[in-house]
């Protein structure tokens, strides 16, 4: 093995664009998918909330589903399977547009959703019942009760989990290569074959991935400190 | 499209329950479980010497078990295979066959994020019990042997029970350096059929879900009832506002991942 140059990668104008462009995929994966998963997510909790008990068992299945299934089968489900069933004119219309990417943001995204929906609830769940009854009391209607009073510490308990599954999700981004999408890993792969500097290239996007997700979970903290209450340990 | 699942199920039990074994390696469900055990058993004892490092007052000890934690949550566990199987060989100068980099894999993995629970457990017991123990005459290392362990690793076996869940879905993984396990069976059979990946994979997601959803109950069972053996007597239900030393599988999904 020769000694250890990231030089020779990262000097290299056309090495470093393929671990950049791999980089931007893995960003607009990771990016795309969160928030589909944080806006599914809060639906999901919305749905719950109503008064039904059929619902409350579709969104329970739905999750339950999600959090017990891996999440390359559900990648593989979406790309190779369900795209399978579409009509044509809408499969043609996909693979045209990088449809890996398109399935790995849905299939990343909904299976998120479960865990961000859940992170929600038991944050949601952990305010105390006289929150609701005294913001009623003051003259806020439900939903306004629960944008102004609930939701805001809600949000605040659910914090440390939301920011962890965040992390997850950008690490579970990096599923999307078995699906053939042009992430960091695929630039890895690639950049390996051209220059067999291995070890160098595992070891910058090694570190890429593990400064973000520290970067990541290093601003969670940051929010979670910020946004307790004054006087509270 | 049911009797599609039916017929493929029919047709490849044999190979998704075992994958080719007597005539090939151990595959299927079969392997996809022992991949799981091996690594979660191995992992186990290394976890609980991370989380004695990682709670230690000495820095030697407690900076790389913390940097091991810290490297293992922020990278992805693919990129962690690639570096065993890719990469050891280049320094131990010998080929490492795809299922044995995937116990290693899982092994350095799931020992971090099970020292994590460990060092949970621990930390939930009252203070008083280490004191006491102190008390009694026990040095750190016998207080922890004798008195703390015994009673964090028995309110952590829910949590270890949903880890192992976690493994076996991260098993999937194994599929990228072709170790013959559940989800590589169904790519297999996928190839063969061409025409049916919709039946295929949902037959897959069903497996996986039935094998996980099953272990989930039963590591949530027996967190009720952990929980409420350590309120002395009554139901769960009382003993849930109790058994706060109890490190449930929800409680570790904030500590971990």
């Amino acid at each position: 093995m020769s000694s250890l140059d990231l030089s020779a990668i990262l000097l290299n104008p056309q090495y470093s664009r393929m671990l950049l462009d791999g980089f931007e995929m893995t960003l607009i994966v990771a990016i795309g998918s969160w928030l589909l998963a944080m806006s599914l997510g809060i639906l999901l909790l919305v749905v719950r909330l109503a008064p039904s008990r059929i619902a409350d068992r579709a969104v329970a299945a739905y999750i339950s589903y999600h959090q017990n299934v891996p999440t390359l089968v559900q990648l593989m489900l979406w790309y190779f399977g369900i795209s399978s069933l579409l009509p044509l004119v809408l499969q043609d219309w996909i693979s045209m547009h990088n449809g890996e990417a398109i399935f790995a943001v849905i299939g990343l995204g909904l299976c998120q959703a479960a865990y961000f929906s859940e992170d929600l609830r038991s944050g949601l769940r952990s305010v105390v019942a006289g929150q609701m009854e005294a913001a009623k009391a003051l003259g806020h209607g439900y939903i306004s009760a629960m944008r102004y009073v609930m939701m805001p510490q809600a949000v605040r308990n659910a914090l440390p989990p939301l920011i962890n599954h965040t992390v997850s999700l950008f690490k579970n981004s990096s599923l999307a290569v078995a699906i053939g999408v042009t992430e960091l890993l695929h630039a890895v792969k690639e950049v390996e074959n051209q220059s067999f500097r291995t070890f160098e290239t595992y070891l910058i996007a090694t570190i890429v991935y593990l400064a973000c997700s520290l970067l990541l979970m290093g601003v969670g903290a940051w929010l979670s400190r910020r946004s307790r209450p004054v006087g509270a340990t | 499209m049911l009797i599609n699942i039916y017929q493929i199920v029919a047709d490849n039990w044999l190979l998704l329950l075992i994958g080719q074994f007597p005539n090939g390696p151990l595959g299927g469900i079969a392997a996809t479980l022992l991949l799981s055990i091996l690594g979660i058993g191995l992992a186990f004892p290394l976890s609980i010497l991370v989380a004695l490092a990682r709670i230690s007052h000495w820095p030697m000890l407690s900076w790389p078990a913390t940097a091991l934690v810290y490297v293992m949550r922020g990278v992805p566990l693919l990129m962690i295979i690639f570096w065993v199987y890719f990469l050891l060989p280049l320094l131990i100068g010998r080929i490492v066959p795809g299922f044995v980099a995937m116990v290693c894999t899982l092994v350095v993995y799931e020992s971090a994020f099970l020292s994590e629970i460990v060092r949970a457990g621990i930390q939930a017991l009252p203070r008083g019990q280490m004191d006491a123990a102190r008390a009694l005459g026990h040095g750190h290392f016998s207080a922890m042997r004798y008195v703390i362990l015994p009673q964090a690793l028995y309110n952590m076996i829910p949590s270890i029970l949903s880890q192992f869940v976690a493994t076996i879905k991260e098993t999937t993984l194994a599929y990228v350096i072709n170790v013959p396990e559940l989800t590589f069976a169904a790519s297999q059979i996928n190839n063969q059929l061409l025409t049916k990946p919709f039946e295929v994979f949902f037959v897959l997601a069903i497996i996986y879900f039935a094998v996980c959803w099953t272990l989930t109950q039963l590591a949530n069972w027996l967190e009720r009832r952990i929980a409420a053996k350590r309120a002395g007597h009554g139901t769960a239900q009382q003993a849930s506002a109790v058994g706060a030393a109890v490190i449930g599988p929800e409680t570790v999904q904030e500590i971990i991942q």
